[in-house]
């Protein structure tokens, strides 16, 4: 016979009152997993929504980049190069600059180390009357493109130049004029022939007569000069960088007037950024209201679990006071037979640690049955993921200490009944 | 007398009155030599302190004043658990409600004071040749609910026969019994003292007195022997 035989007798005995002990257990312990997992399995779904929200914005953004790079490598920036001093609203005003400078800074800029412009067209641009036709029209003088020293010497030209003694007519013009491709025509009492009649773009240039650079120059009688340069199709695949363009342009020939032409690659390019900003505003806040949410959440937890945590154990130091009571007697008795107070102690202990230990093993029992069953409530993660070897040796552990804390005071009591008192009032 | 087995020097005891009760003078200086192989009675009117006095010589209820001593070792200058180990080793109770541990069965409750005492290789087949010489073997694996009183006070005989007492204190142990089961008991316990035992036993049944080989009266907490 041994404290342990007294124990299981006991229980065998009080089956009851020790299966009520065990529940109590084992409802602390499925309260305090299922909230775990439930905390858990919210967390871990948010974090795989934002997650995948995350790589797919990356992929995206990552697509965009590489489309913007390669409509930037097709199409590029567009740069004006104006004459020092030049009126910039003049310019948004009439369409050209009224001052010029030298066609040899073209030149200048084509031999220089500067990498990020492909194409430069110098021109001489002046809106004037056709005395001929007496027809306003914008003469453009052009040469074509100014291979650059770094260029690619395979590169096809931006722009064919115009041969001399030739002309290229805007829709407008030839369409309203009856007039085609190899057509004699006078300019200026020059004799030209049709080279090219450009189909409807619906801008100025259905009404611009482009004409070689040299031919314009000598006409307008500003040989030598132009009065900008047009800088094409910029190597530019971010859009920080325009900036740093204007910076080289402006090292090479300082004084110019420099500005952007508005761009559809530019356009797409800023409308990217701003979606790709949009995009990474809205999944900051998905995580903002994420935490927002577990704080919520594990604030809600930090109470509910401790709560109901004392509510189980307060029922289990109960469940031992009742027993106590109900072993008044058999206590005194055991006193009266010399079995000493710590042992009549030690038997309520290991009683209500036993209970705990058996709660414990059934509330993780439950709770992972039930985290299996219902996995729809924890999004579909497995009872494995959720509750993990720690947490179940945590529970292993730490009911059976609660439990014999609980059951602390009442058992004490139990040990220092005086048997005389027990036998004497039976 | 033989050597004494129990000494018990002036004792005294009062039980606090309850409200505006007086106190209750339960033992006023009694004093006793028990020598080995005696069994004494003590008898008396209802609370003249039988049960004070026995519940006291068994170290069970600690006197306002006096000694009580046993085989030599005065009980009360041992604390509670040093003197509850003394008890289960040399002495043994019987009670007139037999106090039996409802939840363990006949053997079980025979064998309750190795929980005190410690483990006995044997003590499973010692048990059961107390429970033979009590002629209740048969119903070792009954609990106490399936018993019948004569059998309940035979188990309780046999739990202080096998934790080998060498004194035995008894009260009203035939209180609660028949003609034929309390003669068993009483002839038991005459046995027991015949042998060397000491018997000390409560009791107002004049059938039992004459068992006794020596008769205590106590009046008001004193012995008028």
């Amino acid at each position: 016979m041994t404290v342990l035989t007294l124990i299981r007798e006991e229980i065998g005995y009080r089956k009851l009152h020790f299966t009520l002990l065990v529940l109590a257990a084992a409802v602390a312990s499925i309260t305090f997993l299922l909230a775990i997992s439930l905390l858990r399995s919210s967390d871990m779904e948010s974090a795989k929504f934002i997650d995948e929200k995350v790589e797919e914005t990356e992929i995206e953004m990552a697509r965009l980049e590489d489309e913007i790079r390669v409509s930037m490598k097709g199409l590029g920036f567009n740069i004006y190069i104006f004459p020092e001093g030049q009126d910039l609203s003049e310019v948004y005003e009439k369409g050209y600059a009224s001052k010029t400078m030298p066609e040899e800074y073209v030149n200048r800029l084509a031999q220089s180390d500067i990498v990020t412009v492909n194409h430069l067209l110098p021109t001489l641009t002046k809106v004037l009357e056709w005395p001929e036709y007496k027809r306003k029209v914008v003469l453009i003088g052009i040469r074509g493109e100014v291979p650059k020293r770094h260029g690619n010497p395979n590169q096809k030209p931006l722009l064919n130049p115009v041969p001399e003694g030739e002309l290229i007519l805007g829709y407008e013009l030839h369409n309203s004029l009856g007039l085609k491709v190899g057509d004699a025509v006078s300019f200026d009492g020059r004799h030209f022939k049709i080279h090219e009649c450009y189909g409807e773009r619906g801008n100025k240039d259905d009404i611009t007569v482009w004409m070689s650079l040299p031919e314009t120059q000598e006409m307008l009688g500003q040989e030598g000069l132009i009065n900008s340069i047009l800088a094409l199709e910029c190597n530019c695949g971010n859009v920080d960088l325009l900036a740093g363009i204007r910076k080289e342009l402006g090292a090479i020939l300082p004084g110019t007037k420099i500005i952007e032409q508005e761009s559809k690659a530019l356009a797409r390019a800023e409308t990217r950024a701003m979606a790709k900003e949009t995009a990474w505003k809205q999944i900051n806040s998905m995580r903002e209201k994420r935490d927002q949410l577990r704080e919520k959440r594990e604030a809600l937890a930090a109470v509910l679990i401790p709560l109901i945590g004392i509510i189980c154990m307060a029922g289990i130091g109960l469940l031992t006071f009742l027993n106590a009571k109900d072993r008044v007697y058999e206590v005194g008795l055991l006193l009266a037979l010399g079995v000493s107070s710590p042992k009549v102690l030690v038997v309520f202990l290991i009683k209500a640690a036993l209970g705990g230990l058996i709660g414990a093993a059934l509330g993780i029992f439950v709770s992972l049955a039930v985290v299996s069953g219902a996995g729809s409530r924890f999004a579909g993660y497995s009872a494995m993921e959720l509750i993990s070897t720690a947490e179940r040796i945590y529970i292993l552990v730490c009911m059976p200490l609660l439990a014999t804390i609980s059951a602390w005071l009442p058992s004490f009591a139990a040990a220092q009944y005086d048997p005389a008192e027990v036998l004497r009032n039976d | 007398m033989t050597d004494p087995e129990l000494i018990i020097k002036g004792l005294e005891k009062r039980y606090p009155g309850k409200g505006t009760r007086e106190d209750v003078h339960a033992l006023k200086g009694v004093s006793l030599v028990v020598g080995a192989g005696e069994f004494v009675a003590l008898h008396g009117p209802s609370g003249c302190g039988k049960s004070t006095l026995l519940l006291a010589s068994g170290g069970l209820l600690r006197p306002d004043a006096g000694s009580v001593a046993i085989k030599g070792q005065d009980l009360y200058s041992l604390n509670n658990s040093r003197r509850a180990r003394f008890r289960a080793r040399n002495l043994g109770f019987v009670f007139q409600q037999f106090h039996l541990v409802p939840y363990l069965d006949v053997l079980g409750n025979v064998m309750v004071s190795e929980v005190a005492t410690g483990r006995t290789p044997d003590a499973a087949q010692r048990a059961t040749a107390v429970l033979e010489q009590f002629g209740i073997a048969a119903r070792a694996g009954h609990h106490p609910s399936e018993l019948s009183v004569g059998e309940l006070q035979r188990v309780a005989l046999a739990r202080a026969v096998f934790a080998n007492a060498s004194i035995l204190f008894a009260d009203e142990p035939t209180g609660n019994l028949d003609r034929d089961n309390a003669a068993t008991v009483l002839n038991y316990m005459k046995e027991f003292s015949e042998a060397g035992g000491v018997v000390v036993m409560v009791t107002h049944d004049d059938r039992a007195l004459e068992y006794a080989t020596r008769k205590i009266a106590l009046c008001e907490g004193m012995i008028k022997e």
